[in-house]
């Protein structure tokens, strides 16, 4: 990839964090790094997609240690599970033969698993020798009749973040806009009901977590054209272009789809959130606003009325339990508002959020949910997370799996809320789960436990009985 | 002696093979106040990070040189120096292992040259210990990789001398990558039962064992084999190498300090469990303690029992080169039969490996023999859940990484008691999945249609994953 394309990229003009400075995305430092790389952000973005084969196309540490580990769930297709990699050796490289590597690699990958598609990550080696992933996916499309899509996502190329962007820009350039929507079908016609095909934009489907929303979209009579990228199919990403709207679900990460989306094909959207029960069904809301569907907003506010209802009192023995409980949240982004608003529905008190990731708007957000004193924290590392922690008097700390552990050896209660979690909370059925794991973890009796020091410790610092007697021998034979 | 068959794919698909420079960094964090820095991009050591922490559910320090775009191209031996001092300066460690990865090997790297340079430049540091290591990706696996590591440290940390026994009872371990922390604090036990000091090279017992201390973070590693200890090998009387894959760790050692050395290829089973406490005895001039003695007759007694479940069983193993042998070589030792065996790269030990052939591979490799042979047990690490799930047969983890399972990275396979937990580990997973021959109904019966519907019996089919 070309530095030009990298700076293009980074320079989202619908992202906010380009509003004050020209850099996009932060600069790394060496020694002093934390966060994972563009190879890995395109994979997170992309890998959702079930039916596709993903091949990665380097030595073997980048597919080597990553495959399928991540949370994401299909309901059908598992191929997106099996880990694939050229594997290079050391031969492959100096003698330049990756890329037959890998065009016998996609030949392998298409007869031994029949895929909807092939796609193809470039990883830092090949990118330095300079292997055409766009040549090689090319012939090979020719060839074998099974489209093969190059992502040119090297991993120094940058941060996560612009790996997500690099996988969005390969699906707009590659796929959206390539096959016509399937029809409705008659069976899922309903009389009085108008379809509407939208997108979701960013939504993974973390722990099967959309499944909690999807029943209500099908209810309203919204068809997910395709959710890019939890639980997708190949066929429905090239449909894209034909949504009458998409929303981006909470993440800056793919915001240049949906600006594409909009300027080429005319399909407008909005970014919203699922975690809650205000944003889910602010969401909704936004949804009907923006197909300016009369029938589709009544529909939408009765079943808003219907389904909130029904949660408040589903949670409501819950309430006691967490009400009032203090919460410290560190994550990124748009979640730092947007899980705001969920613990708020719980009547919980979130003491402090970290922005080190969110934009300005972000911050706007979060002023207007938490009020103006709202606390923002920047620095991540684990000692001022835990200063923070004891500062604000909080009583639980709700981050990323990569501070999970810090949580834990500072014996503190945790509620792990990044791509990994094995547990899905989104929509208003995983407030259920959210409540249930949050009491889980608030209410454990084993903080009291670990946090007691042996029964020989305190006596030992109260008498020191040993070191008395010897010295008290030794003084008596003196 | 088995036939070694090469990788025979363009495509790894599943693969088995973790890198040479997550290798290298599991080294290092085997030593006290350590950190290593992976020279590469963020990625690497990101991917690196989430593989340990998944398996040891413990906080992992690692680092990284951050090479970007224009690093990658120009030169990234800046990154290096200054990514050296930015860790020096905030953490002081006693030691940082410096690994390369494939993308610094590609663009060409000279990493002890950036380290004498960061000596020129920084002399302020000279108490942290900086060890280089070269460990593309491209070559070589895990093990491969903390090897090149261990040889490193010995290089860098231990100097020539002819002080051979200065130190009696102190004996040097060398481990590899396949002993676990609950092996490490094993052996360690056994060492201990002669009368004899072990320092451990590295110690992942130490550090990795997973325990809550005051401390509420530690940029460091909060244990392992100080630093000191390593300056002071060349004074043991005795050095232990346990694992094929450090044989040229073992040659340096005993090249630079004249300690004598013992090597083992593995301690899993009776065969080996008894070398190494002969030699512990040698070593020592003590008689073996009566408890040894009773660990032993208690996996004598369990040999017996299991014989009948792991006696003919058919087993399909994936893993290092090392391990691959000693489990190998202890089912063997019961009677088992490996029928299908995977390795993720080349090492002079797979030629030993009990069997008929071993495959360079990967999980997929493991799937199709283990079907073809009609496997009834797996070993591998967590990623083989899902070959074992569509073959329907059990699936023992070892190796890494083990995600999915709690506790696996503490278990202890060495020594006596070791061998027999794995045994009655085994003989059950066999009972649980065992195949009843399938019931046959004579066309003469009567009753045929008034028997309740056939139901499957609790447990069958069942894998363990």
């Amino acid at each position: 990839m070309k530095a030009f394309e990298i700076a293009e990229l980074l320079n989202e003009p619908a992202c906010a964090h380009n509003k004050k400075e020209k850099s996009g995305c932060a600069k790394t430092k060496p020694g002093a790094t934390a966060g994972g790389c563009s190879f890995d952000g395109a994979q997170i973005a992309l890998l959702p997609i079930a039916d596709v084969a993903h091949i990665v196309h380097g030595p073997i540490a980048c597919a080597g240690s990553s495959w399928d580990n991540r949370g994401t769930r299909s309901s059908g297709p598992t191929l997106y599970r099996i880990g694939m990699t050229t594997d290079l050796t050391e031969q492959d490289i100096v003698m330049g033969r990756g890329e037959k590597r890998l065009f016998h690699a996609i030949k392998q990958a298409i007869d031994d698993y029949q895929p909807a598609a092939v796609f193809l990550y470039s990883t830092c080696v090949p990118a330095l020798i300079g292997d055409d992933l766009g040549a090689v996916a090319k012939a090979a499309t020719e060839l074998w009749g099974v489209p093969v899509v190059p992502v040119d996502c090297a991993g120094f190329y940058g941060t996560k973040n612009l790996g997500n962007r690099i996988a969005g820009e390969a699906m707009f350039k590659h796929v959206i806009g390539t096959r016509e929507p399937e029809p409705v079908p008659d069976s899922a016609q309903r009389p009085g009901i108008a379809v509407h095909d939208v997108n979701l934009i960013g939504e993974y489907n973390i722990a099967g977590e959309f499944w909690h929303v999807a029943p209500l979209f099908d209810e309203l009579g919204l068809r997910i054209l395709c959710s890019l990228s939890g639980d997708a199919r190949f066929h429905e990403v090239q449909t894209m272009h034909r949504a009458q709207a998409s929303m981006v679900v909470c993440a800056k990460a793919l915001l240049n789809v949906a600006r594409k989306l909009e300027t080429d094909y005319g399909v407008p959207f909005f970014e919203g959130s699922f975690y809650g029960i205000t944003d889910t069904s602010q969401a909704l809301r936004d949804f009907a606003r923006l197909l300016g569907d009369d029938d589709l907003t009544a529909r939408t506010e009765a079943l808003i009325a219907r389904e909130e209802a029904k949660i408040r009192t589903a949670l409501e023995p819950w309430a006691d339990r967490l009400k009032g409980k203090r919460v410290l949240l560190y994550t990124g982004g748009v979640k730092s508002w947007s899980v705001v608003s969920a613990l708020q529905d719980l009547g919980m008190n979130v003491v402090a959020t970290g922005t080190n990731k969110s934009t300005e708007e972000d911050k706007a957000r979060i002023r207007e949910i938490m009020g103006e004193d709202a606390k923002m924290i920047t620095d991540g590392s684990p000692k001022a997370l835990l200063q923070a922690y004891k500062d604000y008097n909080a009583d639980i700390l709700i981050a990323g799996g990569r501070n999970l552990y810090t949580a834990l050896k500072a014996r503190i209660p945790f509620l792990d809320i990044n791509q990994e979690r094995e547990f899905g909370y989104a929509g208003y059925e995983g407030m259920l789960e959210l409540v249930r794991q949050l009491a889980l973890t608030l209410e454990a009796p084993v903080w009291s436990r670990v946090r007691k020091p042996a029964p020989w410790a305190a006596q030992k610092a109260v008498g020191e009985p040993l070191t008395d007697i010897r010295t008290a021998l030794e003084a008596s034979h003196g | 002696m088995a036939e070694i068959f090469k990788r025979s794919k363009p495509l790894a698909v599943n693969p088995l093979k973790a890198s040479q420079p997550i290798g290298a960094a599991l080294a290092f964090l085997g030593l006290k106040n350590a950190i290593p820095m992976l020279h590469g991009s963020q990625g690497c050591t990101a991917f690196g990070k989430v593989f340990f922490v998944r398996h040891f559910r413990e906080p992992i320090p690692l680092q990284t040189t951050a090479m970007d775009q224009v690093s990658s191209i120009m030169s990234a031996d800046d990154n290096v120096i200054e990514g050296l001092r930015v860790i020096c300066e905030k953490n002081a460690p006693d030691v940082i292992g410096l690994p390369t990865t494939g993308l610094s090997e590609t663009q060409g790297v000279d990493i002890k040259r950036l380290v004498r340079e960061f000596r020129d430049k920084h002399p302020q540091f000279a108490a942290t210990a900086v060890v280089p290591v070269n460990t593309p990706d491209f070559s070589g696996c895990l093990e491969s990789g903390f090897a090149l590591a261990m040889e490193a440290i010995i290089d860098v940390m231990v100097e020539e001398s002819v002080v051979v026994g200065r130190r009696k009872k102190q004996v040097n371990v060398l481990c590899s990558s396949m002993l676990t922390p609950g092996d490490t604090e094993a052996i360690k036990e056994w060492i201990e039962a002669f009368g004899l000091r072990p320092v451990l090279l590295p110690d992942i017992g130490d550090s990795l064992d997973g325990h809550l201390v005051d401390a509420e973070t530690t940029p460091l590693t909060l244990g392992g084999t100080p630093k000191g200890e390593i300056a002071s090998m060349g004074e043991s009387a005795a050095t232990l190498v346990i694992g094929r894959s450090l044989a040229k760790a073992a040659d340096l050692l005993k090249q630079r300090t004249g300690v004598p050395d013992f090597r083992f290829d593995h301690l899993l089973g009776l065969d080996a469990c008894d070398a190494f406490t002969l030699a512990l005895a040698q070593i020592s001039g003590q008689p073996v303690p009566a408890r040894i003695d009773r660990q032993r007759a208690q996996l004598q007694d369990a040999m017996v029992d299991t014989h009948f479940m792991t006696g003919f069983l058919r087993v399909g193993i994936a893993a290092d080169p090392d391990l691959l042998l000693g489990l190998g070589t202890f089912l063997a030792g019961v009677g088992a039969e490996i029928v299908s065996a995977v390795a993720p790269a080349r090492a002079e030990t797979l030629a030993e490996v009990p069997g008929h052939s071993v495959q360079i591979g990967d999980l997929e490799d493991l799937e199709r023999g283990a079907l073809k042979h009609r496997a009834q047990l797996l070993i591998s690490n967590s990623h083989a859940a899902q070959a074992a799930a569509s073959l329907q047969i059990p699936l023992l983890r070892a190796g890494f990484p083990q995600y999915d399972w709690v506790g696996g990275y503490a278990r202890t396979w060495v020594g006596y008691r070791g061998a027999r937990a794995a045994l009655f580990d085994i003989a059950n997973l066999f009972l649980g999945n065992h195949h009843d021959t399938p019931a046959y109904r004579s066309i003469y019966r009567t009753d045929a249609g008034l028997d309740p519907q056939e139901r499957a019996p609790a447990g069958a089919g069942l894998v363990r994953h």
